[in-house]
């Protein structure tokens, strides 16, 4: 007995030591990560937390007196002579409303283009859909602002579009597009559309064809294998796509002030408005924890969609 | 002269996960593995071969137990302290290296000289008959010849054991066949301990010197080729290599270390009592379907009914239901002029000799 | 008649592209045009930006002839080359940096069994991906305004604030690439380097570290453009003369638009188009 436990031990001695040297090598080569993300990322966070219930500092900044006047100021508004006097405001809930719609109509719209474009892509051949891929990838890596000035150009009074019109005579005087709500919404569109083409497309390509097949097989026509085959076997993507768009358009910044021309205002302004000229740090901060709570509430969606797909296909 | 003994495993154990879901891929296996053999570790999937495997290599550390290289306890030392070479199931063949550099990794990494390296290489390639292939990334092989780039790899550090870990489960039938015979050379031209892991029963039987068969962590039996194909001492070995027929049988007192056995038509047959087996009224005997023939005549040891007759070219299956209701298969050379025209539904007695009845441990 | 003979009449040839289409299980009505309508929305608005930088005349939709003095304009102007050259200098640290932290953290997550606290550090690294651009921007300014106060730190020099910023986005982007191209080597590979006696550091040196090169590449270009790209966050981050390009073309929108703005845009647009073209073709190439 005494000879066999000698070895044990031995055993979970160097057992302890490996074990112990692999969790200094791991926590050795996270931290120079998650302190940046952490100290410069996740702090700011907790920063505009505790920001967001101080008091609005006379010159820009905060005054470190606790308030929940930020919250408050979201919903209702103080009277001029008589602060005690609070009257119910509903032009910050309006701008969340606007920014959700436009939101919400972005996305439907991409969805709506996005899903023929991204299963016309997966059923090329394999050389044309690398091309079509690298084609939706490029507008997804290039300046947001240079796209979103280029589509300012292009629908301004006198820009390509309404001089295009007028040249061939279709029109006498230019449509006025840009700062409207269309101009954002076609903004957000053109901005976020690729966000929903590649999710569709990698669902979309990995369907197994001979799925379709089977469909037509059993006599289904195109439109039904569409409905019933391929749109159920997509829905991941569907839904990851939309979240993936939804999400950016909801708290956009540079679309509603250049297309949107800063008169009508989304969440992203008005945030950051109070950071700018009309200084009210703790109300920016309340609202960008509102847009970010907003937020997380849809990630969780999304985290909870994408591990059903793990499990179901692992 | 007695050999050394060139791996042992002790009281190995390893147990994988914790909590409920522990899984003992390796149950306290002891094994000695002795220098210059042809080793197989046999057994179906998830019967542990390949974790003892990983054990011998270092890429694991056992829960329990010990593992020795020529007596030397290397239990604690990292897989590249170890004079052990391993031939991958999936070859992991380095991409990015040629063959050459692949062959020559491990003479590099142990600090060989250029030109001693160099040779070695030349000496590799020339053993596996890849000759002109040493500027060849290994993308650009056929599956066999990565596998010789596999085992070249192995083979230059000129291990003390070599660890083959079903190397051959990737290849095709044809090529499989000659890279049995391949291996075989080159362990005998080598003379290096071959540790060979496969789920592959023929091709352990064709390949090896001596076979362990594991089944749920264990080495249920060591042996020869031979006596594990003639001696299964369990009914999973039995059951496992080759095809059988297990029959229960009655079973009298052992006595002089022999056993009569009572068949169900009647008759009794004296058998030697294999180690570790004590009957207890009841037994089970293996009875390999080649060594078993139908008869006619009334010297039988069983009866049954044919349901099926196979013919198979070299030989023809009968495939019979017994009295008792148990299936039994008969296989029978088709030489000419031993054609017996039996039938299906025939009612016929089975014979054997009692050289053919393998007492079983369970 | 021998030549028709001589010839089989090829029984696809024959069939109109109507009925070839019939017989394509993958066709669906109407979603070429669509995707084709797709490419145009995302494309036309660029390529008309593109052209009218090369227009001789001050309108940016009027085209008159063709000339580069818009992009001579450009070259010569200090202040964008003072832009240009912080936001290369910006990108260039934030992109070191952030694919450094990547490449370690991306060590530390893959080929290896659930570790407590895995988990967690993967939502922390990812986590810039999934706050909104706009909240990062304000938290950011929050907090370096905080710690001037507090800490009189002024991150200001040697364009530090930029660089931190910066980092926190481009991290995750670093992170991913790298990430994918460890969790798709096969440890065996290491294992095989071990058991051919090479240490730890060489298996790192020899094996691990050659067959991540295309992972790190594509994730420092990655890191790259959308550090040069970023608007947003540069924007609220930076203080007094610390103009970076894209907050340098905001400036010009903001005042009045002239071709040398399309001028400046079609560079950026060029810029990013070449690195991510390099990171696609590479990626696609290897994958072969």
């Amino acid at each position: 007995m005494a000879v066999a436990a000698a070895p044990a031990t031995e055993l979970a001695r160097v057992k302890a030591v490996v074990g112990r040297q692999t969790a200094l090598r791991r926590l050795a080569l996270l931290a120079p990560a998650l302190f940046i993300v952490f100290l410069f990322g996740v702090c700011p966070l907790f920063i505009i937390l505790i920001y967001s219930f101080l008091e609005s500092g006379a010159y820009g900044g905060v005054d470190w007196v606790f308030s929940t006047d930020a919250y408050v100021s979201f919903l209702f508004t103080r009277d001029m002579f008589d602060p005690s006097v609070m009257s119910f405001n509903s032009s910050n809930l309006e701008i969340f409303w606007r920014s959700f719609l436009l939101a919400l109509f972005a996305t439907a719209a991409s969805l709506l283009i996005g899903f023929p474009t991204a299963y016309f892509m997966a059923t090329r051949p394999r050389s044309t859909r690398t091309l079509w891929l690298f084609l939706i990838t490029l507008p997804f890596w290039t300046n947001l602002l240079v796209r979103t000035f280029a589509m300012m150009l292009l629908i301004r009074d006198e820009g390509f579009i309404n001089d295009g019109l007028i040249w061939f005579g279709v029109i006498d005087r230019p449509i006025v597009m840009l700062y409207t709500d269309f101009a954002v919404a076609l903004g957000l569109l053109y901005s976020f559309l690729p966000f929903m083409i590649l999710p569709l497309y990698a669902s979309l390509e990995k369907i197994d064809f001979r799925l379709v097949e089977a469909g037509f097989d059993l006599y289904a026509n195109r439109a039904k294998v569409l409905r019933r085959i391929i749109i159920p076997l997509a829905k991941p993507g569907i839904i990851a796509g939309s979240i993936l768009v939804f999400i950016p358009a909801l708290g956009a910044y540079i679309t509603p002030t250049l297309l949107g021309g800063g008169r009508d205002l989304m969440i992203g302004n008005l945030i950051a408005l109070q950071f700018g000229g009309s200084r009210n740090w703790p109300f920016g901060s309340a609202l960008a924890l509102i847009l970010m709570s907003v937020v997380l509430v849809f990630l969780m969606i999304y985290a909870r969609v994408s591990s059903e797909r793990n499990v179901q296909h692992g | 002269m007695e050999k050394q003994i060139a791996v042992e495993a002790r009281g190995a154990t390893k147990i994988f996960g914790t909590g409920e879901e522990t899984v003992r891929a390796l149950d306290d296996v002891s094994v000695a593995i002795r220098e210059n053999q042809f080793f197989t570790l046999l057994g179906p999937s998830g019967c542990g071969k390949t974790t003892l495997l990983r054990l011998i290599a270092g890429f694991e550390l056992p829960s329990a137990g010990d593992i020795l290289l020529e007596g030397q306890s290397v239990t604690h030392l990292p897989p590249y302290k170890r004079l052990v070479n391993t031939v991958f199931q999936s070859y992991a063949l380095f991409p990015h290296m040629t063959v050459a550099e692949n062959i020559a990794f491990g003479l590099e990494m142990r600090g060989l000289g250029k030109a001693e390296t160099a040779k070695r290489v030349e000496e590799m390639l020339a053993l596996v008959r890849l000759g002109k292939l040493g500027g060849r990334r290994p993308a650009q092989l056929s599956g066999g010849q990565q596998q010789r780039v596999a085992l070249a790899r192995a083979l230059a550090n000129r291990p003390k054991v070599l660890l083959l870990d079903e190397p051959l489960s990737a290849l095709d039938l044809k090529l499989r066949k000659e890279m049995q015979i391949e291996l075989k050379r080159i362990q005998l031209e080598t003379g290096i301990t071959f540790v060979f892991v496969t789920h592959d029963q023929e091709e352990a039987l064709t390949m090896s010197d001596r076979i362990a068969v594991m089944n749920f962590g264990k080495i249920l039996q060591i042996g020869s080729p031979t006596a594990i194909y003639e001696h299964p001492t369990s009914r999973f070995v039995a059951d496992f290599i080759g095809e059988t027929n297990l029959v229960e049988v009655g079973a009298a007192a052992p006595a002089n270390g022999h056993v009569r056995l009572r068949f169900a038509a009647g008759n009794e047959v004296e058998v030697a009592l294999p180690e570790g087996v004590a009957p207890g009224g009841r037994a089970t005997v293996a009875l390999r379907p080649e060594r078993i023939s139908l008869t006619r005549d009334a010297a039988r040891m069983l009866t049954g009914r044919i349901d099926n007759i196979v013919y198979f070219g070299t030989d023809t299956s009968f495939y019979l239901t017994l009295d008792d209701g148990k299936p039994l298969l008969v296989r029978v050379q088709n030489r000419e002029g031993a054609r017996r025209s039996y039938e299906v539904g025939e009612q016929v007695g089975i014979a054997f000799r009692p050289d053919a009845v393998q007492l079983l441990r369970d | 008649m021998a030549d028709v003979a001589m010839k089989p009449v090829d029984p696809v040839r024959a069939l109109s592209r109507r009925e070839l289409r019939r017989l394509d299980l993958a066709y669906q009505p109407g979603f070429k045009p669509v995707a084709w309508f797709c490419i145009l929305l995302l494309y036309a608005p660029i390529l008309v930006l593109a052209v009218f930088s090369f227009n001789e005349n001050r309108s940016v939709t009027r085209w008159t002839q063709f000339s580069l003095k818009w992009f001579r304009d450009v070259i010569a102007n200090e202040n964008i080359q003072a832009a240009a050259l912080l936001s290369l200098q910006v990108a260039t640290a934030a992109t070191i940096g952030a694919t450094i932290c990547a490449t370690l953290a991306a060590l530390a997550t893959t080929r290896t069994l659930p570790y407590r606290g895995m988990g967690l550090a993967y939502i922390v690294i990812n986590l810039p991906l999934m706050v909104p651009e706009i909240v990062t921007a304000v938290a950011t300014l929050a907090f370096f305004a905080l710690g001037r106060v507090v800490l009189g730190l002024d991150l200001g020099v040697f364009n530090i604030n930029l660089i931190l910023a910066h980092m926190v986005f481009c991290i995750p982007f670093a992170y991913l690439p790298i990430r994918a191209r460890l969790s798709g080597m096969d440890r065996i590979l290491e294992q095989a380097a071990a058991d051919l006696y090479a240490t730890p550091w060489q298996s790192f040196r020899y094996v691990t570290l050659p067959l991540l090169t295309p992972g790190i590449i594509a994730g420092a270009m990655l890191a790259f453009i959308v550090s040069i790209d970023d608007f947003t966050i540069s924007q609220l981050v930076a203080g007094p003369g610390q103009t970076t390009l894209p907050i340098y073309i905001w400036g010009q929108i903001r005042r009045g638009i002239t071709p040398a703005t399309n001028a400046v845009s079609t560079i950026m647009l060029v810029v990013s188009i070449i690195f991510v073209s390099l990171v696609f073709f590479l990626g696609q190439r290897r994958r072969r």
